[in-house]
């Protein structure tokens, strides 16, 4: 699932944080488009040109078109490299390739552009980008376009995110266990069930993806083997479970509250001398006895 | 210098890693031993550091230092340190007359936008001079605390703009290293600050976080440290990720042990 994310097209939201990053991910996918043959555009505005190549060889590093936003993105430095239009200037120069055949973009990362840009146009660049190959209008044969966004979860409300995860194709959370690193994958096709699935990977060093069975279920709880799991039901001071025998002597014994029918019988039966008791009261002799309040004498 | 520190980081002043952003951050604590550490860290290995001081005077971190074998006035009258006393230089902001922009001019501005000058401010400090280059290894920017900048009115983005730049110029083109310190607001919701924070935290490389201690205030253990690299994930490095420890700070050293192990309770 994780190796066939580009295949759907669309837009592929990497989900990472502070403990969990996802750019060692999103450059294994980029490696693995490049692989395929495909054209690799990558917005880059979190890290140097040189540090995003670092890690692959030369054909690969041939492929990639690196869109360098991060030396002087708000143009401070005032240096003449400066791209016109900016990131979405560059999103959309990308759109009006000629080539035809199969594009991905990366975005290193969307949270940079969430931040400098209203969301609203953000959104309506992605959509048109990502939308393109199915625009009936179009004359042009353009091949399939996948588009990558890293999103850095934490630096945004629920809002830009929400309106982010409804715009994209696949949604990838990246977490994990132990110094595991799993990804949640949640697919969307059209007009079928949205699917998910979870993942154990390890990005090997020189970016190629490699996928893993998850920490097995049993050994979870105990995280060093060589601790055997204590028991904790040994040496206790009473029996959890009853003998055969203790369990007879439980069943057949009657508890008070419960109702049988000869404690019906002995409560109904008429006990001989009942009829015939009384109350004798004599009051004493200055007892002020008042009829319409008895209660009198108690002094509430 | 806390030589245990190093060792837990597995670096000494000789052999440090160039081109690192690290992120101190504290929370429900003071943090600001891990600021004199650095500090004393650098200058000690030779390099030209600038560091913007917006929390404390010149002479706190001067007897500091002292304390732990640097002296800052001499580092400062030899060229090696450029010190922007934010405490001090406030006031200059008001009564310069000079042409050129102060470093904290967004206190002027009615809207503070960028921070441009200050990004100036520090690329003039550390930009190497001709002849200069054999003298100091490379270039270190310090800055305590980053947190100060949204109390005076700077957004959490123009200030991770201002990051951004720094990280562009001294990290990426000189190969030198950004130390930052960000205080965690913790339970106090303060979205500024979380943005901020979190914003520095996927841009950088190492992330110390001191953390006081949850069942509250202890004579012989003063907070806990927990140690991030955020390296890529590889197989090889899977297990020591993270690792916490517990520490105390002395006269002149920090003591570090494993959770639960201080010498008081053994």
């Amino acid at each position: 699932m994780l190796d066939s994310l580009l295949s759907l097209g669309g837009l592929v939201l990497l989900r990472d944080s502070v403990e969990w990053e996802g750019r060692s991910l999103l450059k294994a996918l980029v490696k693995k488009s490049a692989l395929c043959g495909e054209q690799v555009h990558i917005l880059g505005c979190e890290v140097s040109e040189e540090e995003f190549r670092e890690g692959f060889d030369s054909d690969i590093n041939n492929r990639l078109v690196y869109h360098d936003f991060f030396r002087d993105p708000l143009n401070w430095s005032k240096t003449e490299e400066a791209l016109p239009g900016g990131p979405l200037g560059a999103l959309r120069a990308i759109c009006k390739r000629t080539d035809p055949g199969p594009v991905t973009i990366a975005l290193d990362s969307l949270s940079w552009l969430l931040l400098h840009l209203p969301c609203t146009t953000l959104c309506q660049a992605l959509h048109a980008v990502s939308h393109q190959d199915s625009c009936p209008g179009d004359s042009s044969p353009v091949g399939k376009v996948s588009v990558l966004g890293l999103l850095h979860e934490e630096l945004h409300g629920p809002g830009p995110v929400g309106a982010l995860s409804s715009l994209a194709q696949t949604e990838v959370t990246l977490g994990g266990t132990k110094g595991q690193a799993s990804a949640h994958i949640l697919c969307r096709r059209p007009r079928q069930r949205p699917t998910d699935q979870t993942q154990w990977f390890s990005i090997l060093p020189d970016f190629s993806l490699d996928l893993q069975e998850g920490p097995s279920v049993e050994s979870q709880p105990c995280s060093d083997p060589h601790i055997p799991p204590v028991d904790p039901t040994t040496h206790l001071t009473f029996n959890l479970h009853l003998s055969k025998k203790e369990r007879e002597a439980r069943d057949s014994l009657i508890l008070p509250f419960q109702f049988s029918s000869e404690k019906q019988q002995a409560l109904l039966r008429p006990r001989p001398g009942q009829a015939t008791s009384h109350i004798f009261y004599e009051p004493d002799a200055y007892d002020d006895l008042d009829q319409e309040d008895p209660d009198d004498d108690l002094d509430i | 210098m806390f030589v245990e520190l190093n060792n837990l980081l597995n670096t000494t002043p000789d052999r440090a890693e160039q081109g690192k952003l690290t992120l101190l951050c504290d929370a429900k604590t003071d943090g600001s031993f891990l600021v004199h550490h650095f500090l004393s860290f650098y200058l000690k290995a030779n390099c030209k550091v600038c560091f913007v001081a917006l929390f404390q005077s010149f002479s706190h971190y001067n007897i500091v230092g002292q304390k732990l074998g640097v002296n800052l006035t001499v580092a400062r009258e030899r060229g090696q340190l450029v010190f922007l006393e934010g405490l001090k230089s406030a006031v200059d902001v008001f009564f310069q007359t000079q042409e050129e922009p102060h470093p904290l001019q967004f206190l002027r501005e009615a809207n503070a936008g960028n921070l441009k000058p200050l990004f100036e401010f520090v690329r003039e400090a550390l930009k190497p001079v001709d002849g200069g280059e054999a003298r100091w290894t490379y270039p270190v920017l310090l800055v305590d605390d980053l947190s100060v900048l949204l109390s005076l009115g700077v957004g959490a983005v123009a200030v991770l703009d201002f990051i951004h730049y720094c990280r562009a110029t001294v990290c990426w083109e000189l190969k030198g290293n950004m130390v930052i310190l960000v205080h965690d607001s913790g339970d106090v919701e303060d979205e500024e600050n979380d943005i901020l924070l979190n914003g520095v935290s996927h841009q950088s490389h190492l992330i110390l976080r001191a953390e006081g201690l949850a069942t509250g205030f202890c004579r012989d253990v003063h907070g806990q440290l927990r140690i991030l690299w955020r390296r890529p994930s590889q197989p090889t490095a899977q297990r020591d990720q993270s690792l916490t420890y517990q520490y105390k700070i002395q006269d002149k050293s920090v003591s570090f042990f494993a959770k639960g192990m201080s010498p008081a309770v053994l």
